[in-house]
């Protein structure tokens, strides 16, 4: 993490500012001490009291996650405010999952969560606690590739291929949750994932294919 | 498909994509996905007027909020040289001022990016760029070009062309004259745009961009910033989607070169969704007028198509609106008016078709529209009219497929099963209409470069600094190269996307398979002269002094025609101590190119499914027949078919991004409100080639594929509207609310 710069005291907005960062601090530093004085080192608390509050304050802003990532374990410190989404590339570098929209319009950001297919930019990852994320990274078996990624680069499912990753989730979600039996069917099913290329076609191909081949997905 | 040691790929197998496992895996890095060390994060703070100029910008509370390293704006940000000089017009692609990020306090259009926030996480850059307070100075804006057509000028760059006598349709036996609109159409690739940018030192420059020409970043940012072009690096193998929107050096890499020079550190800037909808580009409205006339047999005597459009205030984007009717029919006399008024938006930019498809709106319902005055077929009409050679300048065509095109989707299509008459074929309670429409697109060849390398093992990589931004470019390159050679395509390797590479072209104009491909050609061609000469002057090896235009390429070694002697490259590179054998090629077209006009031809045929109570419109069925030369790869390309039929759905019947004009802000820049065509909007579209070579245009005989089958197409479906609801929807899209 990089140094925070100073506030500048002189100005009214900077003043105000600071005000409104004190106060949350304040508050953080009195709700974290009754839980963190049973939890905490002594020495946190010294740290907080001498001007190391914006860093202890750092700290008591993050929150301990516990995810499986792809059949991985992962105990992380997270901002609340942070997406799953943001944590996957930004913070995992599991760069797979695609921002397109931030606002689940797209299905760009499909990754499973427990099974179920979600959209990664419409839940805080502490949400997530305790649950098994599986992004495409995770859906090959090592070099061999998962029957749904495979249909698609024998259809051409994709053509950039930035909103694929989303595509695939979703098409292995849908032929689990039993939404794969006819070519309108899965068009209905699949039509949260926007593919401005136009891969439609092949795309509705490829999950036929892997749902008519009986594979396990 | 799989390939095994001894196949040979040939033009016209399809090939699955030679990326196609990085896409499918997520391993696919994109422009905001390469996470360097110590990497910052920048976000944009836009502009909430339309016009005007910043009268105060307070960063305090943005600058004290943790994690914060700079605000950038125009109070701080680095002086850029190229930005200080007057405008020099020469050779640039738009004309005018091109807009300069945090140069001055001027607001030019809503959404505009007036500050940088920088952070050490994504989080802490949001909610700083959320503390910046800007005070305007508010100027009245102008954004509805109904209001302002009385402003309209004629375009610096264009002349009004026309042929024979004017508005001679206004004196035919039959006529139409009739007024079309389309609407601001937004890109909207799913990546939304974003640059990662590294300094090191002041002068060396490395940017991860998103773009569909790395030689013109890298031209671009050298200009702006005074750099030489060998201290400039442009990284961009991968492209979610562009479609036109990233042919240009966009606020999104400015913002970054600017802040990494801030802040001493990589800086990535990725816009928000609503921000793509008015700072990247976009296809302007346009309004059109359209008058044919005919005489009774339906043989065209005269055309008018007049065109405005729109620009911004400080650039003036032309586009090819009138193009299509230069040249699709033959007719004696035609006059054309093309003018732009400048508003207070960002410059629009090239987008799919940019020209043919608004253009071919009009002319092609204006066809639709003549036939029926005529009590004509369609098609018919179209065939009577079908021009021998380009009537806009006399030159043969390179090649015309068209009338097999209308041939081929006639019979597929069923389209003589159509009754003519308006209402007449329902449905299951569905009201049914056929339409169809033919399209004609540019098909060009421009120079561009390549490198070819042998390696010891037989591998050859082929390499050229174009984009693939998903036609499949590099897929087909490398399949050009092993057909050229005689090899499998794992025998190939083709590198792409970077601006170190050899020259290419842009990807986009639907030239880059004739021109890179036409490279890939000669360099690979080059690179077996090069090779048989070697191995027929090498002393003591079995093809000494043999005929080199006998020899063969194989995949490990160069043999002699119908004998066992070959000598393999091993060996061949060993003897003259070499790692490698290269060749570089500069490829363009020759005289025949000049002598003739290159088109690209389709027919696309429509069946929509109108419901008779709420107006929705349903396309049920599409046949899409082209002429686009040789085609290196059926499967890539019918997929750039696909998406012309998706964009032409979408353009049709939903796309349409509204400004609110009281505020000059657009109303519905997301993904929910700027509806585009979904999976369940999409029927099974029927794909036919031509697939016959262009003899002049380049030596694959292929012309442009990813613009074509797009042009004529909302008209199309509009003709088929008609068709089933005698509704003549004249101003696009074709929402429920136009036919109840």
């Amino acid at each position: 993490m990089a140094e925070e710069k100073a506030c500048n005291a002189s100005s009214p907005d900077a003043e105000a500012n600071r005000q409104h960062n004190e106060a949350r601090r304040d508050f953080l530093k009195q709700s974290s001490i009754l839980t963190a004085l049973a939890l905490a080192p002594a020495t946190v608390l010294k740290a907080a009291d001498s001007k190391w509050d914006e860093k202890v304050a750092e700290k008591f802003e993050k929150v301990p996650l516990t995810l499986e990532i792809n059949g991985k374990k992962v105990q992380l410190s997270v901002e609340p405010r942070v997406t799953l989404l943001d944590l996957l590339r930004e913070q995992l570098d599991l760069t797979g999952t695609k921002k397109g929209c931030d606002y689940g319009q797209c299905g760009a950001c499909t990754v499973h969560s427990d099974g179920e297919r979600i959209n990664a930019c419409l839940t805080f990852a502490v949400m997530q606690e305790g649950k098994k994320i599986t992004t495409i990274e995770g859906l090959a078996d090592g070099e061999k590739l998962h029957p749904m990624q495979e249909a698609f680069v024998k259809h051409d499912g994709f053509q950039c291929g930035y909103c694929t990753p989303g595509q695939i989730m979703s098409a292995v979600a849908c032929i689990r949750e039993g939404h794969a039996n006819s070519e309108d069917e899965i068009r209905e099913y699949m039509s949260g994932n926007i593919c401005r290329c136009g891969a439609y076609s092949n795309i509705v191909n490829a999950i036929t294919e892997v749902k008519n081949g009986g594979q396990k997905v | 498909m799989t390939y095994f040691f001894g196949n040979k790929t040939q033009i016209g197998d399809s090939l699955d994509r030679v990326e196609s496992r990085q896409k499918v895996t997520g391993s696919a890095r994109y422009a905001a996905e390469y996470n360097l060390p110590g990497v910052t994060f920048g976000v944009l703070v836009t502009s909430t007027i339309a016009k005007g100029r910043i009268r105060h910008l307070d960063t305090k509370a943005a600058e004290a909020a943790p994690g914060v390293l700079a605000i950038v704006s125009h109070l701080n940000a680095p002086k850029v040289p190229g930005f200080q000089d007057p405008v020099d017009n020469e050779g640039s692609r738009v004309h005018g001022q091109e807009f300069r990020l945090f140069h001055d306090e001027r607001i030019y259009h809503n959404f505009q990016p007036v500050a940088l926030a920088i952070a050490d996480t994504f989080e802490r850059a949001t909610y700083a760029a959320s503390l910046v307070k800007v005070e305007y100075e508010q100027e009245q804006h102008q954004t509805n070009i109904h209001q302002n057509k009385g402003k309209a000028i004629k375009p610096a760059r264009g002349n009004d062309y026309a042929r024979g006598k004017a508005d001679t349709y206004k004196t035919a036996a039959v006529k139409i004259e009739q007024e079309y609109q389309t609407p601001i159409q937004v890109h909207v690739p799913m990546e939304m745009h974003a640059a990662t940018a590294v300094w090191e030192g002041a002068t060396k420059l490395t940017v991860y961009n998103k773009t569909q020409a790395t030689k013109i970043s890298q031209q671009e940012i050298c200009k702006a910033f005074q750099l030489k072009p060998e201290d400039v690096e442009v990284h961009s193998p991968f492209v979610g989607g562009a479609f036109g929107s990233s042919s240009r050096v966009w606020p999104q890499e400015m913002a970054a070169i600017l802040g990494s020079k801030v802040v001493g550190r990589p800086v990535k800037v990725m816009l928000k969704r609503d921000q793509v909808f008015n700072m990247v580009g976009y296809r302007p409205k346009s309004l059109q007028k359209v008058g044919l006339g005919a005489t009774a047999d339906g043989t065209l005597t005269g055309i008018t198509h007049e065109a405005i459009s729109f620009t911004s205030t400080y650039e003036q984007f032309t586009e090819r609106l009138i193009d299509p009717t230069k040249s699709l029919y033959r007719c004696p006399n035609l006059n054309t008016l093309y003018r732009l008024v400048p508003l207070d938006y960002s410059t629009p930019c090239w987008t799919r078709g940019p020209g043919e498809t608004s253009g071919s709106f009009a002319l092609e319902s204006a066809m639709d529209e003549l036939a029926y005055a005529l009590n004509m077929d369609p098609l018919a009409l179209r065939l009577k009219n079908f021009a021998e050679k380009d009537p806009f300048n006399d030159k043969p065509w390179s090649s015309n497929f068209l009338r097999e095109c209308y041939q081929l989707g006639a019979e597929r299509f069923g389209w003589s099963k159509r009754n003519p008459k308006p209402g007449a074929m329902q449905k299951n309670g569905m009201l049914v209409g056929m339409g169809m429409a033919a399209g004609i697109y540019k098909s060009e060849r421009s120079k561009a470069d390549a490198r070819a390398t042998l390696q010891p093992d037989g591998k050859v990589l082929v390499q050229s600094a174009v984009a693939d931004v998903g036609p499949g470019s590099a897929t087909i390159f490398t399949q050009i190269a092993a057909d050229t050679l005689g090899v499998d395509a794992s025998q190939i390797q083709f590198e792409w996307g970077n601006s170190t590479l050899p020259d290419a072209p842009g990807q986009f104009g639907s030239h880059t398979t004739a021109s890179v491909g036409s490279a890939v050609y000669d360099v690979c061609v080059a690179l077996k002269q090069k090779v048989a000469d070697m191995a027929v002057s090498q002393k003591g090896t079995t093809l000494y002094q043999a005929a080199a235009h006998d020899l063969v390429w194989e995949a490990d070694a160069i043999s002699l025609k119908g004998s066992e002697k070959k000598v393999l490259y091993t060996d061949l590179l060993k003897n003259q101590q070499l790692q490698a054998v290269q060749v570089n090629v500069e490829s363009k077209g020759g005289e025949e190119q000049e002598k003739h006009s290159g088109k690209s031809f389709c027919a696309n045929f429509v069946e929509v499914e109108v419901h008779p109570v709420t107006g929705q419109v349903r396309v049920s069925r599409v046949v899409s027949v082209v002429d686009a030369g040789t085609i290196i790869n059926h499967k890539t390309a019918e997929s750039q078919v696909y998406g012309s039929v998706v964009w032409g759905i979408g353009i049709a019947l939903m796309e349409d991004a509204i400004v609110d004009h009281r505020y000059g802000r657009h109303l519905n820049n997301d993904l929910a409100d700027y509806r585009v065509p979904v999976n369940a909007d999409i029927p099974n579209i029927d794909v036919i080639f031509i697939n016959k070579k262009d003899t002049v245009i380049d030596p694959m005989g292929a012309k442009g594929i990813g613009e074509i089958p797009l042009v004529g197409f909302t008209a199309a479906v509009a003709n088929a509207v008609f068709h089933a609801t005698g509704k003549r929807i004249r101003e696009l899209p074709i929402v429920p609310d136009k036919l109840v």
